[in-house]
């Protein structure tokens, strides 16, 4: 059960709310001595690790693309584009993008979308004035709540999309796994498997989404009289 | 054939041009902090292939010692002003919005067409790396268009983009370290023992109770793991095939199928996959760092749920 130890050293380190850097490094040293490598062992197999999930923070070049345009106004004219769309809200407008999300990922395009590249420039600026348009100027925790379904949306879309397109890596994935046990099984087959969870997922988090724009008039109009009271 | 190589010497001469504009932002009152953290992660891009595993190492231990101990800030950085933007965004109207779609457009491009090209016998990309290769692609052209019809100082895309990178600051190497110590994890077989913990607990006599074993333990194991991938063949090989296809006669497509979602409800919610829930936090700005995992959480326990009764419904049959 020593082998363990390093999953405990990880979860107390987040309940601490230490620095989560700080936390992993801990986690990597309890692993591996638990492990009985030596600390010159241990040192090696993470930069080992390291140098080999470098593809992991390609995300972060997009930035000075994503920052030029937006000191040239891309977040006010998405805002501005939102603002003509009579029927805009921001639940339904999440709502659409989740879905396009998920479609598009359903067919293998999963690179279309992401936090960096349309949540913080696009996205979350239309959502943020599409509700701004029905409620007036919003206070700063229900703007942060928009924000966050934003991301919320483009996780919920892409996770319970992919998995229906069948050279996707979790499928591909399964299929090596179960060819080892021995089971032969289609990857179409795991594919379509993968629908009835995808329309589970429109129906909870797209319901969400549509009961959120109430729920934003609610706190709004909540967060106001508290404010009146106060003054 | 195009690797990644190529594209990590890219990244590293932006992470390289992210240290010295920190370097030289006065308003930062820890800024030789953010250029020795930047600084080491370019050296990390673009030597990392050369280093050999120990240099690699000692490089990610500086990376947590900057980071864990606070030493990066913030400057004062004049984000532009609201109304210079409002103008800018008047007179350059939709255009702005083209060099931000060239990226998934170059992205779809390069899945549909680049990825099929062939120079002679070879690909002209490797097939496994497309969706990165293509990124950075797009992110080159994308940049060409936005210097070429906004015209700014040469250095306004370094500048802005070190003011978002420091935004982020140390949580943008997260997700990397967090899958680095899944590695650790996979080395010391925290895997295996996760796997004989869960079957030695509990007994599973009936289906629905060993289907909502396999699928909660696939989401439990994915919360700590950080990853559906590394929970799928322990919970699975635990679980799913010994109990639900061969005790029970399970349609094995339908709960590999099921069980893998399942694992992505854990995805949801922890802080473990940092750059789906944490680092986004961070981009968008939010005050709390947990807050995408916490308007997450209802729809990934429904979902778990959903997807308990679906396998048992759906592979007994």
């Amino acid at each position: 059960m020593w082998t363990l130890t390093g999953v405990a050293v990880l979860a107390i380190g987040f309940a601490l709310r230490l620095n989560p850097l700080l936390a992993i490094a801990a986690a990597v040293a309890a692993s591996g001595l638990a492990a009985h490598l030596s600390p010159y062992a241990i040192v090696c197999a993470f930069g080992r690790a390291f140098n080999q999930n470098r593809f992991i923070s390609i995300v972060f070049l997009v930035l000075p693309v994503i920052g030029l345009l937006e000191r040239a106004g891309l977040q006010e004219r998405a805002r501005t584009l939102i603002g003509h769309v009579r029927v805009a809200s921001a639940g339904r407008l999440l709502l659409l993008y989740m879905l396009l999300r998920q479609l598009t990922a359903s067919v293998g395009l999963t690179s279309l979308g992401g936090h960096a590249q349309m949540v913080r420039p696009l996205i979350a600026p239309m959502a943020e004035a599409a509700a701004e348009k029905r409620m007036g100027a919003l206070d700063d925790a229900v703007r942060a709540g928009i924000r966050a379904h934003a991301a919320a949306a483009d996780n919920v879309g892409v996770f319970f999309g992919e998995d229906i397109f069948i050279a996707m890596g979790s499928i591909l994935l399964i299929k090596g796994f179960l060819d080892q046990s021995g089971i032969v099984v289609q990857p179409i087959a795991l594919s379509l498997w993968s629908i009835p969870t995808a329309i589970a997922a429109i129906v909870i988090h797209g319901a969400r989404l549509l009961l959120f724009d109430a729920r934003l008039a609610r706190a709004q109009s909540a967060s106001r009289e508290a404010a009146h009271d106060h003054a | 054939m195009i690797t990644l190589e190529p594209v990590y010497v890219f990244a590293g001469l932006v992470f390289a041009g992210f240290a010295l504009f920190g370097l030289k932002d006065a308003t930062n009152p820890r800024r030789y902090g953010n250029a020795a953290f930047w600084g080491l992660l370019a050296a990390s891009f673009l030597a990392g292939s050369r280093l050999g595993d120990f240099a690699n190492g000692l490089l990610a231990l500086g990376l947590v010692l900057l980071g864990g101990f606070g030493l990066l800030g913030r400057g004062r950085a004049p984000a532009s002003v609201l109304a210079e933007r409002r103008t800018s965004a008047a007179k350059f109207g939709n255009r702005l919005l083209v060099p931000a779609l060239i990226i998934p457009a170059t992205a779809l491009f390069g899945t549909l067409v680049l990825k099929n090209l062939r120079v002679g016998h070879t690909f002209l990309l490797d097939p496994n790396q497309v969706s990165i290769i293509s990124l950075a692609i797009g992110v080159a052209v994308a940049l060409g268009a936005a210097m070429f019809w906004l015209r700014p100082r040469w250095s306004a895309p370094l500048e802005e983009g070190r003011r978002l990178m420091d935004a982020i600051g140390w949580a943008a190497v997260l997700p990397q370290m967090l899958a680095s110590l899944g590695a650790i994890f996979a080395l010391a077989g925290v895997g295996r023992a996760v796997g004989a913990l869960a079957t030695e607990a509990i007994p599973l006599n009936a289906p629905l109770a060993a289907v909502s074993v396999y699928c909660i333990g696939m989401a439990v194991f994915t919360v700590i793991m950080g990853n559906a991938f590394a929970a799928f063949p322990v919970m699975t090989a635990a679980i799913g095939l010994p109990l639900l296809v061969h005790k029970f006669g399970g349609n094995p497509a339908t709960v590999a199928a099921i069980g893998m979602l399942s694992g992505y409800c854990g995805t949801l919610v922890t802080p473990m996959a940092a750059n789906f829930n944490i680092v986004p936090a961070a981009l968008l700005e939010l005050p709390d760092r947990n807050g995408v995992i916490k308007v997450q959480m209802p729809t990934a326990c429904l979902l778990l749920a959903a997807n308990t009764m679906l396998m048992y419904l759906l592979a007994f049959r």
